[in-house]
């Protein structure tokens, strides 16, 4: 009996926390090598579409992104609820086909890329599942034009089951 | 002996690392970017007006109205049918007059690779001279074009990982592209199935608008 009154009598025994900075440290690498810095905010709502197909995008500093989609809410206010495009972190506020700015565009980010990388430039193209194929084939045609050609629909993995499901 | 240095209290050490790891949590992104990857047309030449004749026996015209609906090869189908439909548009199996010509090719893979090719690794086949025109509105609903454009991408998927399961015994995906012989098997392999997706110029179909 007179073992365990003695413990008791002690109170807690502090937690030794002196690898606790350690554990912390580790996690902070980890998030810092497993993720991306957010570089732009984006100014339109995009939902891609899902698809079965889709392929990882290597090589981010090759890559440039193009968003079509309707404005998020304190964008809306300015610019009105109708789709707009939205090149890296610049929204194209102008009405009808963007040609212009999508052609500066193409040639401001290819001039960032080293010569021997200019022209495997990737235009990839987050777009909502939702936007009409009018604005989507314009930016296509600019793009051409632009000789922007490898382009990647942005989208989700799908999983399907074998087989087929209706 | 010089004076011992008091100890360094380590006690905040946590909440800085603490405060570090949350400003990282808070300004990084973990999604990874996935999609498919296709290749524009180039632009044509100005004064180069080119109206390719192509047999219409080689052409699969797959059409999306502006109520997306989808139209393959003049019949209404459904788009979960379309990857067999394409399949058989670009093997022909039956050797049917209305599908594509098959074509006698050679195609060359890495001597000594496959035990189902000859030594000199000379692949002698008939390769496909289908072609398939994408053709949309522009009403149609980017999520339902891009569907489609995912159901031809995987016809042409499924041909090619068959054929280098078939052959060389691994996945199309596997392959290493850095590795010199399997880069020119996957060469090889894509001449023998191309991914021959034309898009015309968007049009208005059906009319009023």
């Amino acid at each position: 009996m007179s073992k365990f009154r003695r413990k008791k009598g002690k109170g807690l025994q502090a937690i030794n926390t002196s690898s606790l900075p350690d554990i912390v440290f580790m996690l902070l690498f980890f998030f810092m090598v497993a993720t991306t810095m957010r570089e732009t905010e984006v100014q339109v709502q995009v939902k891609v579409p899902e698809a079965t197909e889709v392929k990882k995008l290597e090589k981010k500093s090759l890559v440039s992104y193009i968003y079509i989609g309707r404005p998020v809410a304190h964008v809306a206010r300015m610019y009105g609820t109708e789709p707009l495009i939205q090149l890296n972190d610049k929204l194209v506020s102008e009405e009808g086909i963007p040609y212009e700015s999508l052609q500066d565009f193409v040639l401001f980010e290819r001039e960032k890329l080293p010569e021997a990388d200019k022209n495997k430039m990737v235009m990839s193209l987050r777009i909502d599942e939702n936007i009409s194929m009018g604005k989507v084939d314009d930016v296509k045609q600019a793009l051409k034009r632009a000789k922007a050609l490898i382009i990647n629909y942005s989208a989700r993995k799908e999983y399907r089951e074998q087989g087929r499901q209706r | 002996m010089a004076r011992s240095t008091p100890e360094v209290n380590g006690g905040s050490l946590a909440d800085i690392a603490f405060l570090l790891l949350i400003f990282f949590l808070v300004t990084t992104t973990m999604d990874i970017d996935t999609g498919i990857t296709r290749l524009l047309p180039p632009e044509p030449e100005e004064d180069q007006e080119t109206e390719v004749q192509v047999n219409k026996r080689n052409v699969l015209v797959v059409l999306l109205n502006r109520s997306d609906l989808l139209m393959v090869g003049g019949e209404v189908m459904d788009r979960l049918d379309l990857k067999e439909k394409t399949v058989e548009f670009f093997t022909n199996p039956m050797n049917s007059v209305d599908l594509p010509v098959m074509e006698d090719t050679e195609v060359q893979f890495p001597p000594g690779s496959s035990s189902l090719l000859p030594p000199d690794g000379m692949w002698r086949g008939q390769v496909s001279k289908g072609v398939i025109s994408l053709q949309n509105d522009r009403s149609t609903t980017y999520g339902k074009y891009l569907q489609v454009q995912n159901e031809l991408v995987a016809a042409v998927n499924t041909l090619r990982n068959d054929f280098c399961k078939l052959y060389f015994d691994k996945e199309y995906d596997a392959l290493n592209t850095a590795n010199p012989i399997e880069e020119e098997i996957q060469t090889g392999i894509r001449k023998i199935y191309k991914m021959n997706i034309s898009e015309s110029a968007p049009k208005n179909i059906g009319g009023r608008n």
